[in-house]
């Protein structure tokens, strides 16, 4: 009594169907979707009923007035947060590192990772209360020092450092996991050697802390080159107003106000699909140099 | 042996203490809304509210609680979370095992490896994924919350890996004993797995919570949003539609400020309490995500 392979395989085909069938519609159904950026698409035609308009959305999409504007402040605000979110975890787990009391640096780790588990809508909430210019807690401490109030999330001049700032508030803790984990993966004997040899801390820290976690410096410095396009929906959307689209409204942004607010579905598909586009010429570009220069390999 | 020198402990005290401010200043935040939260509305609309409550009152909280809206979305973000969780996981649990197999000994395993793993690296974005969940007239429901986000394929790659790490003699006695897939998966896998399938439950359960986004677009009206959607109308877009006369004219020690103080605390409550939880857990469950040796 042999029953064929296909049909013993079959409880692990029926395993995955479900996930499969799932996947079919909410996944690929929206990439088919994107059909409509070619089309003049109205709900009332549906996608098969609407007709097709060739590059017009594309068109229209590069003579809107403010599109290079939101292109500028995305990609600003996208590589600030990636610099700054690689430098201050950076450092903050070297310092961690230096910490000798286990229990207080276990203490310190827990109440840093906290921020990144809120939601944006808590930390939007808390931000916009602390940064009020009335009662918030930030200007109240600035008018110690005679600082007049400051309006830091209706000022376009402010807009994107509140934006970088709060985004490496939430971050970095969290990010320092990564680099703490390869520093626990250091060779303690490469200490103990430089020690014999006369190293300070120092110098230690200089010459094989650092070039010990250099590979996964360089290996998220280029995975990160994926987001120069993600400026953080989430936040900015918690946090802009009117007043500061000039520095602060970015692509994402841009897509849902055109696609769900003016139900221009088009026009805002075209918009999300040539940024879909870069990012991935952007990701595949990232994991190419990753792979390179750090011998990564994601599957 | 433990010889420091005098600038060698200057650096460790002024570190340790650089350290302690960061940890502070993660913190403040939160304990500045929570302060605001239990203050009278005069001191908080005066800004003196920093650390310690001023004035001190249960007003706000009684009166959240109070609030039908409040209550409905917080009830829709349990369910959603219940539900949420439990149909990830089923999901996760089922998809991890066929693929955790080696490709010679389950046919097709490669091409649905790439169907699963495509759907991280291409997407059809906001528009058409918002007209799909329209066409399937999921708008309004409870699905719309669940099912787009039901297959969660990260965690399903976290999962078939630990599900690799377990002694492969295991699933071969079962075979002997004539046990079927669907009895090693349910009755020596998931067992053994359970501290992964804790940490994932944790995750996805902390993320359900989190959401807001889909809410805010798919529900259709604010008396079906779940609580951080319901959050963004009142606390951060101000719909002056969804504050009720009651809020307007607050009476006593309550304000505007003070109750969205006392909504963002207790938004954030839940995630407090399971953080001790969800902790223990994370650290490993992130690094073997990131990092590959």
């Amino acid at each position: 009594m042999f029953k064929s392979k296909l049909l013993r395989q079959l409880p692990l085909h029926l395993m995955i169907a479900p996930s499969f069938i799932l996947v079919l519609i909410f996944s690929y159904g929206p990439i088919a979707g994107l059909v409509i950026a070619f089309q003049k698409f109205s709900i009332v035609k549906g996608m098969f009923g609407s007709p097709f308009v060739g590059w017009d959305n594309f068109d229209y999409m590069f003579k809107l007035p403010d599109i290079w504007q939101v292109v500028r402040n995305t990609v600003g605000i996208a590589v600030m947060k990636i610099a700054a979110g690689l430098a201050v975890p950076i450092l903050v787990a070297l310092l961690l590192n230096e910490l000798r009391k286990q229990v207080f640096k276990r203490w310190i780790q827990t109440i840093i990772y906290l921020p990144h588990f809120l939601s944006w809508i808590i930390l939007g909430g808390v931000l916009i209360d602390i940064l009020s210019p009335t009662a918030g807690i930030v200007n109240q401490f600035l008018g110690i020092f005679g600082i007049k109030p400051i309006f830091f999330l209706g000022s376009v001049q402010w807009f994107p450092g509140v934006v970088v700032i709060s985004d490496v508030w939430k971050e970095f803790g969290f990010s320092t996991i990564v680099y703490l984990a390869a520093l626990a993966g250091i060779n303690p004997a490469l200490y103990e050697a430089a020690v014999i040899d006369g190293a300070n801390r120092w110098k230690q820290t200089l010459h094989i802390t650092l070039p010990g976690i250099v590979p996964i410096i360089v290996l998220l410095a280029t995975l990160s080159l994926g987001n120069v396009l993600n400026a953080g929906f989430d936040q900015i959307f918690n946090l802009y107003s009117p007043v500061v689209y000039e520095s602060g409204d970015i692509i994402d942004t841009l897509v849902y106000r055109l696609g769900l607010e003016q139900a221009q579905y088009s026009l805002a598909t075209a918009v999300g699909l040539i940024k879909s586009v870069v990012s991935i010429v952007l990701i595949s570009g990232s994991y190419y140099l990753a792979y390179r220069f750090a011998n990564y390999r994601i599957f | 042996m433990n010889i420091t020198s005098l600038s060698g402990r200057i650096f460790n005290i002024g570190n340790s203490i650089f350290l302690l401010l960061l940890a502070f200043l993660c913190l403040f935040p939160l304990i500045n809304i929570l302060a605001v939260s239990l203050s009278s509305s005069t001191a908080a609309s005066a800004g003196e509210v920093s650390l310690w409550p001023v004035d001190f009152t249960w007003q706000s909280y009684h009166f959240v609680m109070q609030k039908p809206e409040f209550l409905k979305s917080l009830g829709i973000s349990v369910e959603r979370v219940l539900l949420g969780t439990t149909l990830n996981m089923l999901l996760t649990i089922m998809l991890a095992y066929p693929l955790s197999k080696e490709s010679s000994a389950f046919k097709g395993r490669l091409f649905y490896v790439w169907f699963f793993v495509l759907t991280m690296l291409v997407s059809g974005g906001l528009i058409p994924w918002y007209l799909v969940i329209q066409k399937l007239h999921l708008l309004g429901t409870i699905g719309a919350l669940i099912l787009p986000g039901a297959v969660n394929v990260f965690n399903a790659v976290l999962l078939l890996n630990f599900y690799r790490g377990l002694p492969r003699e295991l699933e071969e006695a079962a075979f002997v004993d004539g046990a079927g897939y669907w009895k090693i998966l349910w009755s020596i896998y998931v067992p053994l797995s359970m501290p992964a399938i804790a940490t994932l439950i944790l995750f996805s359960m902390v993320g359900h919570w989190n959401s807001w986004f889909d809410g805010l677009i798919l529900m259709n009206s604010p008396d079906k949003y779940p609580l951080q959607s319901y959050m963004q109308t009142v606390v951060i877009n101000r719909d002056l539609s969804l504050v009720s006369m009651a809020d307007a004219n607050s009476l006593g020690d309550i304000s505007d400020r003070t109750l969205k103080s006392a909504q963002i605390f207790l938004a954030a409550l839940p995630i407090i309490c399971v953080y001790p939880f969800l902790q223990r857990f994370f650290i490993k469950g992130v690094v073997v995500g990131s990092v590959k040796e």
